[in-house]
């Protein structure tokens, strides 16, 4: 073989190649309108990346990372880069506790956010108040707006428990029935339904008539469903965790062709198919949503914007894996708290992890009253009820045909509003 | 004989003295991490009791120290209890389930025992579910209770020193040589006129009570009660704690605690199936270390060590 020299054209063409790319690096920093030179913002994302929260911490990942890339795209936030660190709590109130001192002082984050599951944020909340950092979660528990927290943790991003079935109550009771038994899983979550459903469906003249709760380690269901009562009018179910296919299945075996009405929370169903084998038996019945799963059915500029970003497709599923459901009725909760803290930060003028701009940060967020529907609330527009914490929005009640969900009805931010049992205003900081 | 105590004291000291003198140097977070290192490192010293010196398998240790954890925050929660009184509540509670199951688990022995606690163990899970109304199960419950790190840490130092330095003392003593007699020949130290259910009973009494201390002292110094620390987990995890560090040692449970924090710490950071790096590296230090790192270490090189 001999030695090839390398001809003047790919000389020049390798030259080229070096010039265009130094040049590119060179500009790389630019590429971020107007955030070049600033120190980025920092946010802690506590994560569900493994134990009974993964399949929701996988999506809640996914959706911050395309929140961040957005907000980056156009400017981040206050003209700063922001940047994203994530770490596992293992959906474990110990390991969740950790995180937040972990977020708070090794990595130094402005802000913690996105955490879903109800034991974390209570054992959480406490660190972060005591290390005086803002804790923004997305978990629908009613442990927020109950006032049983702290100043220093919000839920501007979605919905609480109590809000969705008072929204919804008054629906199932004129269209579905008069004598209902709920499903739901024995541990903090399911305890939200059974109370605030119970209240709302009993002010509405409804009977309850059978209480489920399942074990949260359980795995086979067909014992539990003898203790519904063959005369019910509705079946409410909501479950949450691995089993949460088996569960719907053997609901459907179980009931059969002779069933009662069937009213669900997509929390049973989110990251499964519909149209998964087994799962016929849905046709038919409804479910409650937060944003609808398949597209068209709440069809905004801001809602395609939103699942284009996260990498969503048409029936709710990864676009690189249509088996790959996502958690379409909660996700949309970490993009939009992303974009509360960006509205904030801007507003109070928030600069550095000190209690002055925090001060200024939470006494903003409290005064807020409304997020308009927009690129940053996809899901509709919020009231934010400072003195809870906690914000309020539209809810969708969806129904199962052809094995897919059709939004049926849409409710009204008043219908989910309760009266506010606490004011954290009163907390010192 | 007296060199030999000079020594075993003037370590289990040093060590104490180490880690006070170790608030002062490490960073903010890993001080909140050596501050955990310490309370569960007391569960797994009250483990080590049971296990390391008296030969009683139990899996449903997560009982006691949810005890202590529920004794502690459920009166300072709804009653309004002062966090001193709380904690002995929890302590005391502790104590006296350990004192009452004992009773039927102790007419058991080898692998019957460990299903028994087992089934104790599970059973008081199953009531912090039953009861979810005053407990609120798994999402638990936030304590209006607020400690500033440098005292959390030296209450959590405070706590482990005196559990440290009580094994030691008891290990050493007349009834510390018979549990181990029992453990080792139950039938000849019977034959020398110590009842074996009575000295058992007492260890598995002692246990719970130190298990529910530092199940009380984490409801009080974290501010959160709730049942994920009554879930079979917290009854394997001192188990692993003490077979990392050494059965039997007095001082190994506080390092298998410490080793496997780390562990999980370190791995957590490179990738997401950490608990599977975790899994390894202990299969790999226990075949390394069969009796555990100090367990090994006092077969092979000081046989000194308590």
């Amino acid at each position: 073989m001999s030695a090839q020299l390398l001809t003047r054209r790919e000389m020049l063409r390798t030259v080229g190649a070096l010039v265009g790319a130094s040049a590119f690096r060179l500009l790389a920093p630019y590429a971020y309108a107007g955030t070049a030179g600033q120190p980025p913002l920092r946010v802690g994302l506590q994560a569900h990346r493994t134990g009974i929260g993964a399949v929701y911490g996988k999506w809640y990942e996914r959706t911050a990372r395309a929140a961040v890339r957005t907000l980056n795209a156009r400017g981040g936030i206050g003209g700063r880069p922001v940047q994203l660190v994530v770490e596992d709590d293992g959906t474990d109130p110990k390991r969740g506790i950790e995180v937040v001192e972990k977020l708070a002082l090794q990595h130094r984050v402005d802000f913690i956010f996105g955490t879903l599951f109800s034991n974390v944020v209570v054992a959480s909340a406490p660190r972060a108040a005591e290390l005086k950092i803002p804790y923004l979660v997305v978990s629908e528990g009613y442990h927020v707006p109950s006032g049983r927290l702290n100043r220093w943790t919000f839920q501007p991003g979605i919905t609480d428990v109590r809000s969705q079935v008072t929204a919804v109550a008054p629906w199932i009771v004129r269209n579905l029935g008069r004598r209902i038994a709920m499903i739901f899983p024995d541990y903090a979550f399911g305890y939200d339904h059974r109370d605030f459903f119970t209240a709302a469906a009993r002010r509405l003249g409804a009977e309850i008539v059978a209480l489920v709760p399942i074990p949260p380690t359980e795995t086979s269901f067909t014992k539990y469903f003898p203790r519904i009562p063959r005369n019910v009018e509705v079946v409410y179910h909501v479950m949450v965790g691995p089993a949460v296919l088996t569960f719907v299945r053997e609901m459907g075996e179980y009931f059969g062709r002779r069933r009662p009405q069937f009213f669900g929370f997509i929390d049973s169903l989110e990251g499964v198919d519909l149209a998964s084998p087994g799962l016929e038996f849905l046709e038919g019945t409804y479910f409650w949503e937060a944003l609808p799963r398949y597209a068209g059915q709440y069809d905004t500029p801001w809602e395609r914007a939103f699942r284009e970003a996260v990498g969503v497709d048409a029936n709710g599923a990864s676009k690189t894996d249509p088996r790959d459901v996502s958690t379409y009725s909660h996700m949309f909760g970490v993009w939009e708290t992303l974009f509360v803290i960006k509205e904030i930060v801007e507003r109070s003028g928030y600069r550095n992890r000190n209690l002055r701009d925090y001060r200024a940060f939470i006494e903003t967020l409290e005064a807020t009253e409304r997020f308009e529907e927009g690129l940053g609330h996809p899901q509709g527009p919020k009231r934010f009820v400072g003195q809870i914490h906690q914000a309020f929005g539209q809810q969708f009640i969806s129904r199962v045909e052809g094995r897919k969900l059709r939004v049926v009805h849409r409710t009204r931010i008043e219908d989910s509003l309760y009266p506010p049992e606490a004011d954290y205003r009163r907390q010192s900081l | 004989m007296r060199v030999q105590a000079r020594r075993v004291w003037g370590l289990h000291l040093g060590v104490l003295v180490g880690l006070g003198v170790l608030q002062f140097l490490l960073p903010p977070y890993h001080h909140g991490v050596v501050t955990r290192i310490l309370l569960f490192g007391t569960y797994a010293v009250a483990y080590n009791l049971l296990l390391g010196y008296t030969g009683l398998l139990s899996l449903g240790h997560a009982l006691y120290f949810a005890a202590g954890l529920y004794g502690a925050g459920l009166p300072v929660y709804y009653l309004g209890l002062d966090a001193v009184g709380a904690f002995f509540v929890g302590m005391l509670g502790s104590m006296a389930v350990a004192a009452l199951l004992g009773i039927p688990a102790l007419r058991t022995a080898g692998l019957a025992f460990s299903i028994v606690t087992l089934l104790f163990g599970q059973t008081g899970y199953l009531l912090t579910l039953y009861f979810n109304r005053i407990t609120w199960a798994d999402q638990g419950l936030t304590l209006p209770v607020q400690v500033p790190p440098p005292l959390r840490y030296n209450l959590a130092l405070l706590l482990f020193g005196s559990a440290l330095l009580g094994t030691l003392w008891l290990v050493r003593s007349p009834f510390g040589r018979v549990l181990m007699g029992l453990r080792e020949h139950e039938e000849r130290t019977h034959l020398l006129g110590y009842d074996p259910f009575l000295y058992r009973w007492t260890a598995h009494l002692l246990s719970g009570a130190l298990s529910g201390a530092a199940g009380a002292a984490y409801a009080l110094l974290f501010a959160y009660v709730g049942n994920a620390f009554a879930s079979v987990l917290y009854s394997v995890y001192p188990l692993l704690w003490v077979l990392v560090g050494g059965a039997g040692t007095t001082l190994g449970p506080l390092l298998g605690v410490a080793l496997v924090t780390y562990t999980v710490e370190a791995a957590s950071g490179l990738l997401n199936a950490y608990l599977v790096v975790v899994g390894i590296a202990l299969v790999l230090l226990i075949r390394a270390f069969p009796q555990g790192i100090l367990g090994s270490l006092r077969d092979r090189r000081w046989r000194w060590l308590p």
